[in-house]
């Protein structure tokens, strides 16, 4: 699917992007930004809700909008499987009518089966007569998921698919959301600004900013290697790294990151393949460093590279992997910092974060 | 009491009330989904016969279907006979009379729907009409049969412009409230005071029924 899209939000924004959603294999598409970068305008476009000033979509061979041309295919027919991010369920269905609602078109013998189908696939057998008003968030969001899918979307849409959960329902359902998106093999365009559902959903991210496309690459590279300090600054997280969970004791994991220890805060089950991610304003550095302190991480590492973002100073580590670490410049001057040099970071557990990897055979 | 006149005007009523959900809800649909820039002049047109002396209305409607007119005269060569003081042309009259009693309810009914349900059932394949019928309408019940009552009661009470445009012609346009008028000219109070009671119990019964049904606590009903 090509996406090439502007429209201009007088005094507000100018949104000028262009894109692609892999389609064959399908892929799932995270679009990647702070709240008012256009990233929802730009879904509503691609679902056909709102028209860009300029610009062209296709899917395949068909256009879906083309402004020099005058096409603009409408939402019906677009057939895409669209969640918003507060669901919008219909009140006066109940689960079962919701999921129905997209299948009017199949004999009913068919529509049934489908709907049970979906009820199955989502485990959402035994609420199947109740009005969305009796639900808890994770099984709205569950129903709305089921609404999009039911009638076999070519395309599907996501808005910010967890926003509206509390913490913990928002670890476990982002883990089923990541097993049915390989499981339904739909292009998706996922709209988040959390790094964490990005690593484990996405198998590719646009950074938005401005209303632009900032970069394009696997959730891993982009949190990695931002291109300028703008991504730096969108994504906010300059370390993720494929791990492996040794053990976890008492709510404490033992992680290892190219044959290197890490210890980190295991907030949920994340099974034993993760990305092992650090921000860079997380990472203390200093030298020799073998007194006891309360950091349950310390690594040796050399200095790489040392680069300047006003008036921080971020410095690249090699510390068996790759690993990133924001200083100010006094710090920087005061512990003589230079390519090359020997140096120790420094983390806390808490600062070690753990996102879900896909199993290697699904990737 | 005369019941050729309460039998007329519950007829008369229950034709507009009927009517007006056939011409009001394609225009309150209309007023509540249209970004027409200048939608406030037919909003303001549409509420008219609220603050329009009744007198003022009929001697319109009387002019407009009258036989020099040219609606007029296309009806007396369609049907034969012309429009003013028979009952099609009172009901024509009623139509227009409680027009916004119809179109308010089911406007500010239609507003209140979510518009990103509606986008979502558009996501969904339902085309407009079919989003209107399975999702708007249902969900604007209340205020769907808020204005047909009110209408239908509006209309049970009419008096100005049934006396313009119809008259008063015995079973085809004396309608109650002019039955009671004729009973006071003609000093039969105790005809009048009865008919008079029949009318305001039925309004206020109607009303009743509207205010109870938009309640949104029902103290009397058990909680679900």
């Amino acid at each position: 699917m090509i996406v090439v899209i502007a429209k201009c939000f007088p005094g507000r924004l100018t949104l000028d992007a262009r894109f692609l959603v892999p389609v064959d294999p399908p892929a799932v598409l995270i679009l990647f930004g702070p709240s008012g970068s256009g990233k929802t305008t730009i879904l509503r476009c691609l679902a056909g809700l709102e028209e860009p000033d300029r610009g062209h979509i296709r899917f395949g061979k068909e256009t879906w909008f083309d402004g020099a041309a005058g096409v603009r295919a409408t939402p019906q027919v677009r057939r895409l499987g669209c969640m918003f991010q507060d669901y919008a369920l219909f009140p006066t269905e109940t689960v079962a009518g919701n999921v129905a609602y997209g299948l009017s078109d199949l004999p009913p013998k068919e529509r049934k089966a489908r709907v049970e189908e979906v009820l199955a696939l989502m485990q959402l057998h035994g609420i199947e007569s109740m009005k969305p008003a009796q639900l808890s968030g994770g099984q709205q969001q569950r129903v709305a998921l089921a609404r999009a899918i039911a009638r076999r979307p070519r395309v599907l849409l996501l808005d910010e698919p967890l926003s509206a959960l509390d913490a913990p329902t928002r670890a476990r359902v982002r883990g089923e959301l990541r097993h049915l998106l390989k499981q339904l093999a739909i292009p998706s365009v996922v709209v988040t600004h959390d790094w964490g559902e990005a690593l484990a959903l996405g198998d590719q991210m646009a950074v938005i900013g401005g209303g632009q496309v900032l970069q394009v690459g696997t959730p891993q590279e982009v949190f990695n290697r931002p291109q300028d300090a703008e991504v730096a600054r969108i994504v906010g997280i300059e370390t993720a790294l494929a791990g492996r969970v040794r053990e976890t004791v008492d709510g404490l994991a033992t992680v290892e990151v190219d044959g290197v220890t890490l210890h980190a805060l295991a907030e949920e089950d994340v099974g034993p393949d993760v990305f092992v991610c650090v921000r860079a304003e997380d990472v203390v550095l200093g030298h020799g460093g073998t007194g006891t302190t309360s950091a349950r991480n310390q690594l040796r590492g050399r200095v790489v590279d040392i680069s300047s973002m006003g008036a921080l100073v971020k410095v690249g580590l090699d510390c068996g992997f790759p690993l990133s670490a924001v200083v100010t410049r006094s710090a920087v001057e005061d512990l003589h910092l230079s390519p090359g040099m020997p140096v120790t970071a420094s983390m806390k557990a808490g600062a070690v974060h753990l996102v879900p990897r896909r199993d290697a055979e699904m990737r | 009491m005369n019941w050729i006149a309460i039998g007329l005007t519950i007829k008369l009523a229950t034709m507009t009330a009927i009517a007006l959900l056939v011409v009001g809800l394609p225009i309150a649909y209309w007023v509540s989904f249209s970004r027409w820039r200048w939608k406030f002049l037919i909003e303001s047109v549409v509420a008219l016969p609220l603050v329009l002396p009744p007198t003022v209305l009929g001697f319109y409607i009387l002019v407009a279907i009258g036989p020099h007119s040219p609606v007029g005269r296309l009806y007396t060569d369609l049907v034969g006979h012309p429009l003013p003081f028979t009952f099609e042309g009172l009901l024509f009259a009623s139509v227009l009379y409680s027009l916004p009693f119809a179109v308010q309810p089911f406007a500010s009914a239609f507003d209140q729907v979510d518009r990103r349900l509606i986008e979502t059932s558009w996501t969904l394949g339902a085309s407009r009409v079919a989003t209107f019928f399975r999702l708007i309408l249902p969900m604007s019940v209340a205020g769907v049969v808020t204005g047909f009552v009110l209408s239908f009661a509006h209309t049970l009470g009419e008096f100005g412009v049934v006396l313009m445009v119809g008259g008063n012609i015995e079973g085809v346009t004396r309608t109650v409230s002019i039955d009671i008028y004729d009973e006071v000219q003609a000093l039969n109070y105790a005809g009048a005071a009865r008919t008079a009671l029949l009318l305001l119990a039925a309004s206020y019964l109607i009303l009743l029924a509207v205010y109870a049904m938009n309640r949104k606590v029902w103290a009397v009903w058990p909680q679900k």
